[in-house]
């Protein structure tokens, strides 16, 4: 009962807290604070409901018993993250946005292409691409050759139709104004056209961003050498060991919010001229 | 329309390529069983095997289509539409999951994008959480999800719509919120000259500007649930479902099931992103916003 009592403390305290500090102009500080007591509340009721209630740790391991085993298993985990992320997803990742970019000023290159191209890709933006993951791990093996293979064609689509969206984001007072200064298509391209696409282009890179991951873990489902974090997450549920597979989680959580949070800190380096950059402090 | 011919030279270019990636990747099967049989291949006869192997490697797209019409069409023709080797049958099994975690993710999403935008302290302290949610990979959790429940005695279609809605809320929330929002400060005055109660100005004025938002995350929203039906089949051990049967699949080699399991996921997939393109064009029409 006492840990109950506790869980429902600490939600009214800190739903207070945050009640209290969001009432207050918005600053630097309580505009991070909120967020993070809430977060913080909903670990300790987890912790608490998990004691009180005492439910087993092979159905939900409380958050300090999945801390112990992440400092305990760090060599695992880091294991599996090189196979998973540097290899599997980053490889893919770089090589579909990369292939998607220069597709993408091809097509924009060709009307026709554009005309014919782009609904074809909205439409197969919108499949279930991940189902090619096992076609894909029997052409190229289980190593993380496949796993590259499928980010890449999971995130070639979402890159391929922002970019060529971006790419037609100029208006034609903007072209002709080149057009003035004597610019030809590639000087246009580099100057006027592809600056005026970042936006999109960095919209595309963090939705490719989450996709990445995703692709890369679930394709290690069918089949994967004795590493990665898809593998450990498929193989400790069967062992029960609920523990890791939190661990693991953490680890992917943590990976993915820093990829994401790299891309987000380049797009606002990059394009701070923008009217969604420049709104904000 | 203008945009027919070039769509249509596109897919017939996809057709072109996936015919010949099946002649060079199955080539060296055909090659092995020539040299085995100890006779040796002409083009022509290289084409035809390559393109009519039991377990190639890429099947050609007439395989596809001939594997998918025995099961759905010529069954249903026999009157075992519903049989458990039909495709129509696993296709609902992976429907009856998407839709029902589809109609809890929206109903999610919309309650929560609604207490997002009248509650000062849920939008400080709950919408940082749902963007960082969806930077975490949920699908690699999708096995835990399902053995947990399974432990506690929730087993069959619930599992699968949680995973479903937990992908689907997401792009519903984002949008609401920005839908509730979009009414202008202009517009927002205008209710309160008209003395409206926040009800009212609920009702009237920012659930309907919120519409073309909303159907747009829709769509978004019943894609990624349908994936995550989809992979949420992975781990229940292959029984049903498209998921099931790509997972059977890949063990037993037979590329043909995948394929066509595939092509099968693909169509539901462009059948209910057009009905709710269908549903929005209507609702917006009536609207008077199309």
């Amino acid at each position: 009962m006492a840990w109950l009592a506790l869980a429902l403390a600490v939600w009214i305290g800190g739903w207070w807290l945050n009640h209290v500090l969001s009432h207050r102009p918005k600053t630097r500080v309580t505009r991070l604070a909120v967020p993070v007591i809430f977060g913080l509340t909903i670990v300790i009721i987890w912790e608490a409901l998990v004691r009180g209630l005492e439910i087993s740790p092979v159905l939900l391991p409380p958050p300090t018993q999945i801390a112990a085993t992440f400092a305990d298993k760090t060599h695992i985990l880091w294991q599996d993250f090189v196979q998973t992320v540097i290899k599997g997803a980053l490889t893919g990742y770089v090589l579909g946005c990369g292939a998607a970019f220069v597709m993408a000023i091809a097509v924009d290159r060709f009307d026709f292409l554009k005309r014919g191209l782009l609904p074809v890709g909205n439409f197969v933006a919108a499949l279930p691409i991940i189902g090619m993951a096992p076609i894909l791990v029997m052409w190229f093996g289980f190593d993380w050759q496949s796993k590259a293979a499928v980010v890449v064609v999971m995130v070639f689509f979402p890159m391929l139709v922002n970019t060529v969206e971006g790419l037609s984001d100029t208006d034609a007072m903007q072209r002709d104004l080149m057009r003035t200064y004597a610019a030809g298509y590639w000087k246009t391209l580099l100057k006027l056209r592809l600056p005026a696409a970042l936006p999109f282009i960095f919209n595309g890179l963090k939705i490719a961003s989450t996709l990445a991951l995703i692709g890369a873990i679930v394709a290690e489902f069918f089949g994967s050498p004795i590493k990665g974090m898809g593998f450990r997450i498929s193989t400790s549920v069967g062992q029960l060991a609920l523990d890791l597979v939190w661990a693991e989680i953490v680890v992917a959580a943590i990976v993915g919010s820093a990829f994401y949070g790299g891309i987000a800190l380049l797009e606002k380096a990059l394009t701070f001229w923008h009217p969604s950059q420049r709104g904000r402090s | 329309m203008r945009n027919i011919v070039p769509v249509l030279t596109v897919v017939a270019a996809i057709f072109a390529i996936w015919y010949a990636a099946a002649v060079a990747l199955n080539a060296p099967w055909a090659y092995n069983k020539a040299e085995r049989a100890g006779v040796s291949l002409t083009t022509s006869e290289l084409i035809s095997d390559t393109w009519s192997q039991q377990k190639p490697k890429l099947p050609a797209p007439h395989q596809v289509g001939a594997e998918l019409w025995n099961t759905t069409g010529e069954m249903v023709a026999k009157g075992r539409g519903f049989s458990k080797r039909s495709l129509i049958y696993h296709s609902w099994v992976t429907f009856s999951a998407t839709g029902l975690g589809f109609l809890l993710g929206t109903a999610l999403g919309i309650a929560l994008a609604i207490g997002i935008v009248y509650n000062r302290t849920m939008d400080m302290s709950v919408m940082p959480w749902v963007i960082a949610s969806q930077t975490i990979p949920i699908l690699a959790i999708a096995p835990m999800i399902i053995v947990v429940l399974n432990a506690v005695g929730i087993s069959g279609l619930l599992p699968k719509a949680m995973i479903s809605m937990y992908l689907s809320f997401f792009p519903v929330v984002v949008g609401m919120v920005k839908g509730l929002r979009s009414p202008g400060p202009m517009q927002l005055d205008q209710m309160r000259t008209w003395n409206a109660t926040p009800t009212q100005t609920f009702w009237k004025l920012r659930l309907p500007s919120s519409m073309p938002y909303l159907f747009t995350s829709l769509k978004i929203g019943m894609a990624a649930s349908l994936v995550g039906a989809i992979v949420g089949e992975l781990p229940t051990g292959a029984v049903a479902g498209l998921g099931a049967r790509l997972l059977a699949g890949s063990y037993y080699g037979q590329t043909i099931q995948i394929w066509s399991a595939l092509i099968m996921a693909a169509t539901l997939a462009a059948c209910l992103v057009g009905l709710i393109g269908l549903v929005q064009r209507i609702v917006l029409k009536r609207m008077g916003m199309a």
